[in-house]
This record gives structure tokens, sequence and C-alpha cells, in this order.
């Protein structure tokens, strides 16, 4: 058992004398630690502040708290395996999270999905998108102290979990799309409660906005705090809603659609201002277009299978494992062994709640992921904070951290 | 490949002498590690890859030359594609030219790779730790670092573990 020698966690001016202006070293301002453990940093996010007063004169974001090594830990596990840990990296987006993972699969050993599988994916991943966008409106306006909202979209956001507990058996750690399709078909009360949802919702949206959008002291808050232009959000790899709220009118799902969003119609909503209350107003527009994907959705849903036929790499259904020699050998090859992918790298991307999210998928042949890198959309729209905060006070600075929609989880990895 | 790609692909592939793979319509340039830099300054301003997704690397230990690949991940918005550069770097303690002049958000990215794989970046303005504490020892993402476990504390071994907690006990 090794003896751990004791661990040197102060900070000291040295380390960062790069990151802070001339003043701070002459003690003319002050540096002050937010976080990890403040409420409003949404997790486990320390930022260390450079103080004029109370005017921000620089932001130096500490990460890494909430690391777990799942890149790491993925590499020791088969492809089937390893997609139970893809749940814990972004926790608010659990299923993105998947068909990312499940989409770069597919795409290496170059496997199909039935068409219901993939209308199936797309109601449940746009029922994501809105359960995320509602937990950031609700901790959102909580931060700029509106606190009634927290409690309607949570309300609302508890009708979509019972969605995913109907059918994985989870709310949040579904893991319920699987290279392939999906791991079992939805029961026969999932379109009811979809569309008991879809007709539900867009009165609650009004119910937010009318809270929300012409509130003046939300308004205040909010509008022209953070701002950033396209430029800017290029330079820094800012995707998803904070890019959408500069002008630039980029989804993933419209430019390199995937699952089959080429055939619904919806509208990527766009601002110009490029501040928190763009940001506020591209997000809840995004509830409604993903509703309207959902409908759609729902309408067409098709019907057939929901797992590939192709035996070499999805597993058998439990029907035929009795019967059949061949799909017994192939369930006891699956789930003992896994299966060899080609050699070969991949990118995968979907656009997740918050931006692009992105799997390198490297296998050199064998049953286990060679190398496993997560491009999430976190990590690089929280870089930009520093940017966004320069000049603005400590109260702007949770309004700020609010609107670019971290989750730590996606951060870190 | 996209006929817009191709055009750019054989303009670097002539220029850089750059190898092409290409693998599930994905294209991969792997290029020498002189070359990265005005590769990258090409593809930003004259090919219109305004982004760079990610930069991550690859660790084919125990094999030495190359022991890493850097890869580099590129999107153009004006003309909706995607190219990944790979660069291969040699031994134990390799170094890079940094990218962080020509894209800002390289310059976590470039952290990450530093304290996950140990490849120096050269010129980079602030190469600490990102993810691992900062007195953490090793690149834990290298093929050579274990994954490591933690032993479960019984009665039998809990002195001993306990020892080894001091910030625990503390």
């Amino acid at each position: 058992m090794p003896q751990f020698k004791e661990a040197n966690l102060e900070v000291n001016l040295d380390e960062i004398k790069h990151l802070v202006s001339e003043r701070a070293i002459k003690g003319e301002t002050m540096l002050l630690n937010m976080g990890p453990q403040h409420p409003s940093t949404h997790g486990v996010l320390r930022l260390l502040l450079e103080l004029d007063g109370e005017t921000i004169v620089n932001c130096i974001p500490d990460i890494g708290f909430l690391h777990t090594g799942i890149e790491k830990n993925m590499e020791a596990k088969s492809y089937q395996k390893a997609e139970v840990m893809t749940d814990r990296l972004d926790y608010l987006n659990t299923v993105g999270n998947n068909l990312a993972y499940c989409l770069a699969v597919e795409k290496l050993v170059d496997l199909d999905v039935p068409p219901r599988a993939q209308a199936i994916r797309v109601i449940l991943t746009e029922l994501q998108r809105i359960a995320s966008h509602l937990v950031w409106l609700g901790t959102s306006a909580l931060d700029v102290a509106a606190m009634s909202v927290f409690l309607y979209c949570f309300r609302e956001r508890e009708m979509i979990l019972d969605i995913f507990e109907l059918c994985s058996g989870q709310r949040m750690m579904t893991t319920y799309f699987r290279p392939g399709g999906l791991w079992r078909d939805v029961p026969v009360e999932f379109e009811d409660a979809v569309r008991r949802f879809i007709d539900y919702f867009p009165k609650r949206v009004d119910q937010y906005e009318a809270l929300l959008t012409r509130n003046p002291l939300f308004l205040d808050r909010t509008m022209g705090i953070g701002k950033l232009t396209t430029e800017q959000a290029l330079q820094y790899g800012v995707t998803g809603p904070p890019l959408r709220a500069t002008g630039l009118a980029w989804d993933l799902r419209k430019v390199r659609p995937y699952s089959g969003y080429e055939q619904y119609d919806f509208d990527i909503p766009t601002r110009t201002e490029g501040d928190v209350y763009a940001r506020y107003l591209v997000r809840v527009q995004e509830m409604r277009e993903s509703l309207k994907i959902v409908r759609q959705a729902l309408e067409k849903l098709p019907y057939g299978p929901v797992r590939s036929n192709n035996r070499k790499y999805v597993p058998p259904p439990r029907s035929e494992i009795g019967v059949d020699m061949e799909a017994l050998i192939h369930h006891f090859k699956l789930w003992t062994e896994g299966f060899h992918a080609p050699k070969g790298a991949v990118y995968a991307a979907v656009e997740s709640p918050r931006g692009e999210l992105g799997v390198y998928l490297e296998s050199d042949g064998g049953t286990k992921p060679y190398r496993v890198h997560w491009r999430t959309p976190s990590f690089d729209n929280l870089q930009v904070l520093p940017l966004l905060a320069k000049g603005h006070l400590v109260a702007d600075l949770v309004a700020i951290i609010g609107s670019v929609d971290i989750v730590l989880g996606d951060v870190d990895r | 490949m996209e006929e817009k790609l191709q055009a750019i692909v054989q303009a670097l592939k002539e220029k850089f002498e750059a190898q092409v793979e290409e693998f599930r319509d994905e294209v991969h340039l792997l290029l020498a590690p002189e070359h990265l830099i005005t590769a990258l300054t090409d593809l930003r301003d004259r090919h219109g890859f305004e982004m760079l997704v990610t930069v991550t690397a690859v660790d084919y230990w125990p094999q030495t030359k190359p022991r890493f690949h850097v890869v580099y991940q590129l999107r153009s918005f004006s003309k909706n594609l995607v190219l990944s550069l790979r660069v291969p770097v040699d031994g134990d303690e390799p170094t890079l030219p940094t990218a962080t002049g020509l894209y800002a958000n390289a310059n976590w990215r470039e952290r990450e790779v530093w304290d996950m794989f140990g490849i120096r970046f050269e010129g980079h303005p602030d190469l600490r730790r990102i993810l691992m504490p900062k007195d953490w020892e090793g690149h834990p993402l290298r093929k050579d670092y274990p994954l490591g476990y933690e032993e479960p504390q019984f009665t039998f071994n809990f002195d001993e573990i306990d020892l080894s907690k001091p910030r625990a006990r503390k």
C-alpha cells in the first residue's frame, strides 16, 4: 500500500501571475474565489476572480473537480458495456449522449438502424432537449432571483422523465439507445404519454414567457450583459444556443442531418444581440421547435423492428435464443467477448442542447474502443467565460454563467 | 469524398506531402509536425475552416515511432465541411508547436492533451494541468498508465488503508 505524500493544494500567486493584471500583484485589485461550492456555479466550477471593487478585471476558471476518467474507463470495456458510462457525462442530456455514441459505433462498424428506431430516437432526444432547457431555464432564472419559474420548470420536466421511465425503466440514466437501434420497443402507453405532453406543454411555455420575457427586473439583469460576436464565438469554438444567439443559424440537425432529421420541418431560432437575453430567447424558442419535431415524428411513427438484423453486432431477441442455436451462439459471443470493430477512426457529432457534441472513436480491430474522445460543448463554451465576464459586475457573472448553460459533468468528463 | 473537400485535400497534399486516408467518408490528413502550423494557417485563412472543433491524441504505446497521433478536428461553416489533421509525434516526451495563435479554444484543448498525454505545446501561454490536480504524477490517458482502482476497506485492512488517507483524517 503506497503512502500518499501530503499534497500542496494552496494556490500561490506565482502560478497564476501570467493570468492576472499587474495591479493584482501590487495588491491594488482583489483576488477572490467563487466556487467550487457556490450555488450559482451550477456544479463544481471554481472561478478565480480578480476584482476592482465589484467589477471583474479577470476571471480564471478552474475545472476538473468532477473529472471521472470516463474516457480512460471506456477503453477498458467492450463497445456495448462502455455505453453505460456515456449517460454520466452530461447528466441533463443522457439520451443525447447515447445517441452520439451509438452513431459513432454505427458509423465505425457500418450498421443500419431501422426507421422506427430512428423516429423514436428523435422523439426522445427532442424531449430530452426540452427537459434540459427546462433545467436551464429554471436554474438560470433562479440565479437572477425568479423563484417561481424554477418550480414550474421542474414540474414539467418530471413529465418528460416519466416518459423516459416508461420506455427504459430509468428517469435519467437510460442507456435506452443501443448500437443498431434501441434496447426494446416502446410500451403501448408511450404514444399517449407523449401526446399528452405535447398538448399540455405549449401553454406552459407561454406561461414561462409571461413571467420572464417582458419582466423589467429580468430585462435589467440580462439585456446587454455578456455580449458575444459571431467571430469571437467561432474563434473560441462556441456552438449551440450561444452561437445562434449571435446571429449564425448553425444547427447540426439542419446542416448535417443524422437519424432522419431531414424529414422534419423545423426552424433554427436565431437572434443577433449575442447577450444573455438573446440566449434566453433562443432557448425558449428552441423548446417550441423541438415540440414541432416531436409532433411530426409521432404522427408518422413507422411500424417495424427497432433493432438492426445484423447479428454480428446486435444481440438477437430473447424469443429466438430458446429455439435457435445460431442465435444462442451470437448472444453468447456478443455478451462475453463483444464484437470486433474494423480498424479506423470516426468522428460523429450531434447537436446537443448545449452545442456540438462529438465523439471521436478509434478502433484497433479489437473488441474494445482503442480511444474514445468526447468533444463536449460545455468545455468550449465555458472557455469563453473570461471574455464574457470582463468588465461586468460579480452579480452579472452569475447571470452569464447561467446563460452559457454548462454542465460540469460535460466539462470535466 | 465531397467535391469541395477534394480540391482542398489535393492542394494540401501537394504542398505538405501529406498522406490522405479515407474511412467511412471521413478524410484524415497525415502531416509532419513541422508543417502543422502552416497547414492550419492555410486551412483557416484560405480554405475557410473557421473552427477548431477539438484537439485530442491517441497513444500507440509500446510503439515509439510514432508513439502518439495528435488529432485536430476542423470544421468549415461557410462550406459545411469537416476535416481531421493527424500529426504523428515520436518518443515519450514529445513537443509540438501550439495552435493558440490561430484558434483561441486551442488553449484549453492543448492543456487537456498535455494533462492527459504529456505532449508539450511549445509557445503555449498557460500550459498547466487542467483536469487532474496540479500535483498529479503521470499522464492518465497514456496506454502505459494503469487504470487503477481503490481497495475496499474491510476490518482486516482498515488501519492500513486509513493510513493512506491523510486528508480524510484531518
